[in-house]
């Protein structure tokens, strides 16, 4: 029986070999994955990157068929979801995979992001690798907002408003930049199929094109670690980072563990609570959109409220967007923002450790305040948190320059 | 030490906060209703088409759904919750020419497939239980002026409104309704009467999303699948890892 399967493997090999001379598979497999040596003392904060990868495949297969029954028509679309949701063998299924899928996927990027503000992974020679990563948040926040006016639900056509209008405070050219937009004079059915087409279209090839530059990035510097040494100073006499281990089969294995974690919590959340107890699916975007009745209560999903509590903090319209839109575009600048001496938090100085603490505090509750009504007592305390937000990347390059950092070890801990 | 404990403190206090913030969605009685007692739905059902589609449609519930998952036959849906000439194939709309709706309320009354969840399930039961009559006609403290009258009072009877004064922050006073009070008994006992409204607002939170008798069924299988699966991944990772952490 040996001889039939050495005589496939045998031809199995010459396939191979005959493929890798027209096209470098076995060399791209080798340079990114079974020889690409990453450090070898990833911890929890490590396990982010791959599920970001794991819930956008996610949102493009089921996105795929989602766009089989969904209908971009203003007279159409919301009935079209109700019939995924009850007539499409499964539609129920794909649908809350996808609604799901959406608050998963700022979930693990902002922890992502966290995890690369805690270990400095920004810093020289990584400035690129982070500014792809803030590139793909951009887009995702686009895609996020489009894909939430699909349904054609309340919220849907409120947000749209809101959202849409704010480039209504640009001077001079506001007006005719919403209309432009909205391709009407109120977000209609022209809104609805714009944003159809850019949400399936143009907005995912824009971010599989980002992921891949972020991954070309970071495979060309190599993967910082929870120490921020440098395990490329370190090589064996076979050109091998001492630290490093393949990527494949440790940290394949690794993530498999981590995505089953995931997957319980995910699945947790999709048969027992799929509207995440209204913050993943709003109860009024349950009532179809009526262009003559305005909610009482508008605001964006959770993922979007700590930069709506910014814009709310501030009295004028065009200041807020403006502040909203540094708020964001501020992160493009840490890798110059952060002088320090040492990358990770765990040898940087005391002074770090509470800028980032605060940071991310003020994060969660600027969201929480983003979703609140906006009482005066709310705004006031928005307007703290707003200061504070900036104020931890204005203190940055002063705290990081002046404290004392402790020495980094020469190879990684575990 | 100090400073994790701090940041406990801080977390736990951010956690109260969002508590206190999603709990603030308005007061209404909870509905204790239980979307697999089939018992109640069958029942919901009935109370739904006989005093609910004269005048509201379920336009996104087909009747051969409810066969499906209420355990009945088609035949059975015909015969017992069928009004018109519709079949088992059809949607659950009302016979109330929409045009004709508009004219008489000023409003066509809305459709209910999704209210349950638009409005959520503690709203319609508290909803259905709040109608008081005064001597301009039926109003509702939940919904005040509501265009629709207490379609149900000769179940429940007649509720009138207990008047209270309360003074203001200015110091002006002014009456407002304190608690609504039985006045004349309806066919129902008040218990029956709450037990007959849980089952339409099961009823109503399961025509808002028939999917939740297919997810709640398959979620614990899916659960298990996936910690069989994670448990067979920790062991292959601590396996290939031997060699890493040695």
């Amino acid at each position: 029986m040996a001889k039939p399967a050495s005589t496939l493997s045998k031809n199995a090999d010459a396939l191979g070999q005959w493929v890798d001379k027209r096209l470098p598979v076995s060399e791209f497999w080798k340079a990114h994955i079974s020889e690409y040596y990453a450090p070898k003392n990833f911890n929890i904060m490590y396990f982010f990157g791959s599920l970001a990868l794991l819930v956008l495949v996610n949102q493009i297969v089921t996105g795929i068929f989602l766009t089989m029954h969904y209908k971009p028509d203003a007279a159409l679309a919301f009935g079209s979801v109700e019939y995924i949701m009850r007539d499409v063998d499964w539609g129920w299924l794909i649908r809350y995979m996808h609604s799901t899928g959406a608050s998963a996927f700022f979930i693990v990027v902002y922890l992502h992001m966290f995890r690369a503000l805690m270990y400095g992974s920004y810093q020289k020679p990584r400035e690129l690798v982070w500014i792809l990563g803030v590139l793909i948040y951009l887009v995702l926040m686009a895609e996020a907002f489009m894909g939430y006016v699909l349904p054609w639900g309340q919220m849907s056509y409120w947000g749209a408003q809101v959202i849409v209008s704010l480039f209504g405070a640009i001077p001079y050219v506001g007006d005719a930049l919403v209309e432009w937009i909205r391709g009407d004079y109120y977000i209609a059915d022209a809104t609805l199929n714009r944003f159809f087409a850019l949400h399936v279209i143009a907005l995912p090839l824009a971010l599989l094109a980002l992921v891949v530059l972020h991954l070309a990035a970071l495979h060309e510097v190599g993967s910082n670690n929870p120490d921020g040494v440098d395990i490329k100073q370190n090589k064996d006499e076979n050109g091998i980072p001492r630290d490093g281990i393949p990527f494949h089969p440790y940290y394949t294995v690794k993530d498999i563990f981590g995505v089953g974690v995931f997957l319980l919590l995910f699945a947790f959340v999709l048969f027992y609570a799929p509207d995440g107890g209204g913050y993943f699916l709003e109860k009024d975007n349950f009532a179809p959109s009526d262009p003559l009745v305005t909610p009482n209560h508008i605001v964006p999903v959770w993922y979007f409220t700590p930069f709506y509590a910014i814009l709310r903090a501030v009295p004028d319209k065009l200041m807020g967007v403006v502040l909203m839109g540094a708020a964001i575009f501020v992160l493009f600048l840490m890798p110059w923002l952060d002088r320090s001496k040492v990358r990770s938090i765990r040898y940087k100085g005391l002074g770090s450790k509470i800028l980032l603490t605060v940071f991310a505090i003020g994060f969660v509750r600027l969201g929480m305040l983003g979703m609140a009504e906006g009482t005066p007592a709310e705004t006031i305390e928005s307007r703290v948190w707003t200061v504070i937000y900036f104020a931890f990347f204005a203190l940055m390059p002063v705290v990081t320059s002046m404290e004392n950092t402790k020495p980094v070890p020469e190879r990684v801990t575990t | 030490m100090m400073m994790k404990r701090k940041f406990l403190t801080a977390l736990s206090a951010l956690a109260v906060s969002w508590n206190l913030m999603a709990a603030g969605g308005g007061d209404y009685d909870h509905a204790p209703i239980n979307i697999k007692d089939t018992a109640s739905l069958q029942r919901g059902a009935t109370m739904f088409v006989n005093y609910c589609m004269g005048c509201h449609s379920a336009q996104y519930m087909r009747y051969g759904r409810l066969a499906e998952d209420l355990g009945l036959t088609d035949e059975h849906v015909e015969e017992f919750l069928i009004k018109g000439d519709q079949t088992v194939n059809d949607a659950m709309l009302s016979s109330m020419p929409y045009d004709q709706a508009v004219e008489w309320f000023g409003k066509a009354p809305p459709d209910l497939s999704l209210t349950a969840r638009s409005r959520t399930a503690d709203w319609v039961y508290t909803f259905l239980r709040s109608y008081y009559l005064t001597d301009s006609g039926w109003n509702n403290t939940l919904l005040a002026n509501s265009a629709m009258p207490h379609i149900l009072w000769e179940l429940q009877g007649i509720q009138r409104p207990v008047m209270t004064t309360v003074t203001g922050e200015n110091g002006e006073t002014r009456s407002v309704i304190e608690s609504l009070e039985l006045d004349e008994p309806g066919l129902m006992s008040p218990e029956e009467y709450d037990a007959a409204i849980v089952d339409i607002t099961a009823f109503m939170a399961y025509i808002a999303e028939p999917a939740a008798l297919d997810r709640l069924r398959m979620g614990p299988w899916v659960l298990l699948f996936l910690t069989v699966f994670t448990f067979l991944a920790w062991l292959l990772y601590k396996e290939y890892w031997k060699d890493v952490k040695k």
